[in-house]
């Protein structure tokens, strides 16, 4: 290569050398750590809204999850059967208020017979965790044993809203830009869902019981708060979430009944990260797993090859973790965050 | 020597002996060869019970990370007793030395920056995040060449350093002491938690040691498995050639092959309840020492005891990496009696909410009743498979033979065995929280 006598200050910035290397960070970092995010925060602010009204880290959110997931696929393969579809979007989204109205259900069932009996003897939060870990095994046990261990996929419908061949021929960069629908979904139906919890929780009467019954148990009691009302109230939340996060995750990566236990990991980190029993936190937090999980496992290479002049083009692939250890990003924020900040970012505790 | 037998030692005796019954049940009516295979699973799993007890029963803590240790007593375990790998060592045994010399000056940079700059305020985390990064981006400078020669020698047969060659019982040992210096760190940076963070902490770093273990190739050959780590009792081909072995299975008149493979469990069962015997021993010493009161004291009231001068984070520590080093022994026990290391079989359901079980089942805070929980728990996790194939059996009676929705379930029945665990412990914490084998209080 012919050694130019400018200094390296002096290089000629090609604007397009910038947008490929935006592009190639929107298709590998920020379109997918969205999605991941999106399902990360749902799934952080059914743990929180547990952590904040009944006072327990809830093990078997997972398996919840895993649940409303299971249902939703069931009822798929059902309208599949019959023959009804909504064409360009997938199945599972009719399927959706079917899995939240059975995950609500069960999360009924084992508030009247399992939770509710610890909640009447006012137990220790550690025994309260013990008590979710038994539920986790019988959730886990029952989900396997009726659909199996196997890999499924659901999603149906229009596959891309945006392909990255499309993408290059449309704008002539040589990068491409992929959006595939399920992110789209799972990132608008976080937006209206949370917005909806947050309205619920900031405008009607029932939200303003709830927190202040997170905020200071006795004395919500003496002003007449009910309590086993507001903790119904609860579970019906948390089923939605947890269905609605299970559901979405499933459709982006795949339903697989193994991968839920480990997911609940990721989704302690974000709540414990934004703060537990915060709502805003429990969002943010998701977003912050997901990102960070992203950008360290990146390879930076391509980026940098882009942005630097030519001689300075790295060798390597310029990655600070192998991509196998995304999943451990996580636990290791989520240790760093409980060590240096244990009430997270956004100071955590009540609602 | 006076026996006195109490009612409560008493109930220990006859739940014991229904244990072995069971274990007798299913040496008469399936096969010797199982029920020793189940024993000595029983033994270890009992061992790691021991170990939660130990921290959960005495002391109240928490700790969701028993799948972490029981693979690192299953490392050492790897480490101690496979030979070393020369080639591997030449081609990068200096680099990754170096590279790991690297990473431990950084983490003592970093420790000392934390404890001696805490005056500093928000500058001393960006301190700490600046070294720690550029620690470690120098040591991949080191550790990535070395590590892709190392992977790069003979990778269908090693690609990875081997371990030291020595006798594989040595092993149990470095397994515990592997297991106590890693639950030092842990327990150093998590102990201050609340209870239930405790167990979010442990279980997230449990899932990076597993993680490593399947990622660092070069260290334990990941998910490719160690295989033929050396036994410390004969094999069964060669008890099959001995003389005196075929003279004595003559003379009683049993089958070769069948006798040498109980006898080779035999033996492994010998060692396994020899090692739980000392345990127990050493358990029931501390439990009824001044320490152990003072334990009980601390779980029961924390604020009390240290008003009564009790260092309460001391005691956990110590407990903490107590616990954990029986773990890591059972864990260096099983990857010998499994004679392969594989780091995908760790698995947090089995490897650590299972433990939990048997601790709640068998009792916490008592050994006996960890031990018993151990084995009921165990000899329940196997045979369960049986009942639920049973239970799915009766079920689907009324279904046609060879239908498509009768074949799943009959696929899919070993997965009731987490369900039957699940309910059993729900029916325990509910309705006999205390366990089989109560806690006993001195104090009536």
């Amino acid at each position: 290569m012919q050694k130019s006598d400018k200094h390296f200050w002096e290089v000629d910035f090609a604007m397009i050398d910038v947008a490929n290397a935006i592009t190639l960070l929107a298709n590998y970092i920020i379109v997918p750590s969205l999605a991941y995010g999106s399902q990360l925060a749902l799934g952080a602010l059914g743990i929180t809204l547990v952590y904040a009204v009944l006072r327990f880290s809830n093990f078997a959110h997972g398996e919840m999850m895993s649940f409303g997931t299971m249902i939703a696929i069931l009822m798929v393969w059902l309208f599949q059967s019959i023959g009804i579809s909504i064409a360009p979007l997938p199945t599972a989204l009719i399927a959706l208020p079917f899995s939240i109205i059975t995950t609500i259900f069960l999360l009924l069932i084992l508030d009247k017979f399992v939770f509710r009996y610890y909640q009447s003897q006012r137990v220790q939060p550690v025994t309260f965790m013990i008590v979710s870990v038994g539920v986790m095994f019988f959730l886990a046990g029952f989900i396997r044993f009726i659909i199996g261990t196997s890999k499924k996929n659901f999603a149906d419908g229009e596959r891309f809203i945006i392909k990255a061949s499309e993408f290059k021929q449309m704008t002539g960069l040589a990068e491409g830009l992929s959006i595939r629908t399920t992110q789209a979904i799972t990132v608008i139906a976080t937006l209206i869902l949370v917005t909806a919890i947050f309205w619920f929780l900031n405008k009607t009467r029932m939200g303003k019981s709830m927190r202040a019954f997170s905020d200071n148990e006795d004395l919500a009691l003496l002003s007449g708060i009910k309590p086993e009302r507001v903790i119904i109230v609860t579970w019906m939340l948390v089923g939605a979430l947890a269905a609605v996060a299970g559901t979405l995750y499933g459709l982006d990566k795949g339903y697989k009944p193994f991968v839920y236990l480990q997911l609940v990991l990721p989704i302690f980190a974000a709540a414990i990260v934004g703060g537990v029993g915060n709502p805003i936190g429990a969002v943010i937090g998701g977003y912050v797993i997901a990102f960070s999980e992203a950008f360290i496992t990146f390879a930076y290479k391509r980026f940098l090859t882009y942005l630097l002049p030519d001689e300075w083009a790295p060798d390597g692939l310029v990655q600070l973790l192998s991509t196998e250890y995304k999943f451990a990003v996580s636990f290791v924020l989520l240790v760093i965050v409980l060590l240096v900040r244990p009430t997270g970012l956004f100071r955590g505790k009540t609602l | 020597m006076k026996l006195s037998i109490t009612n409560s030692s008493k109930q220990t005796i006859f739940l014991f002996l229904c244990m072995g019954a069971a274990l007798l049940f299913v040496g008469f009516f399936q096969s010797w060869n199982l029920m020793l295979a189940i024993l000595n699973l029983c033994l270890i799993s009992a061992i790691m019970a021991l170990g939660v007890n130990l921290q959960w029963g005495y002391a109240g803590l928490f700790n969701a990370g028993i799948m972490g240790f029981a693979a690192l007593g299953g490392v050492a375990a790897m480490l101690v007793s496979k030979s070393p790998i020369a080639g591997a060592w030449q081609a990068g045994g200096m680099g990754v030395l170096l590279g790991l010399v690297v990473l431990i000056i950084t983490g003592i940079l970093v420790y000392l920056i934390w404890t001696r700059y805490a005056h500093k305020g928000r500058v001393r985390f960006w301190y700490v995040v600046i070294i720690a990064v550029a620690g470690y981006v120098f040591s991949r400078y080191f550790l990535d060449p070395a590590i892709l020669r190392i992977e790069a020698f003979e990778p269908s047969s090693s690609g990875y350093l081997g371990g030291a060659g020595l006798p594989v019982l040595f092993s149990w040992i470095i397994g515990g002491i592997l297991a106590a210096s890693v639950a030092f760190f842990i327990g150093k940076i998590t102990l201050g938690l609340r209870s239930d963070y405790l167990a979010i902490a442990t279980l997230g770093i449990s899932e990076i040691v597993i993680f490593i273990f399947k990622n660092e190739d070069w260290l334990t050959r990941g998910v490719k498995n160690v295989t033929g780590i050396p036994r410390p009792v004969p094999y069964e081909i060669d008890l099959q050639s001995t003389l005196w072995f075929q003279d004595t299975t003559q003379l009683i008149g049993l089958d070769l092959i069948q006798t040498s493979s109980i006898f080779v469990k035999l033996c492994y069962t010998g060692l396994f309840l020899s090692v739980l015997l000392a345990l127990l021993w050493l358990c029931q010493r501390a439990l009824n020492s001044p320490w152990g009161r003072m334990m009980r004291a601390i779980r029961d009231n924390e604020t009390a005891a240290s008003a009564m001068g009790k260092n309460v984070t001391s005691s956990h520590l110590q407990i903490f990496v107590i616990g954990s080093a029986i773990v890591g022994i059972a864990g260096a026990m099983l990857v010998t009696l499994d004679g392969q290391f594989n780091p995908s079989v760790y698995h947090p359901l089995r490897f650590t909410f299972l433990i939990w079980v048997m601790v709640i089942v068998g009792g916490s805070g008592n050994n006996f009743g960890a031990i018993l929980g151990g084995f009921i728990v165990w000899f329940f996790w196997i045979e369960a498979e049986t009942i639920g194939n049973m239970l799915v059996y009766i079920l689907t009676l009324p279904l046609a033979e060879g239908s498509a929705i009768k074949n799943h379930f009959i696929n899919t029945a070993p997965q009731l065995r987490l369900l039957i665990m699940g309910l059993v412990l729900l029916l325990f914490l509910r309705f006999s929280p205390r366990g089989l084998i109560p806690e006993r209080t001195p104090h009536k």
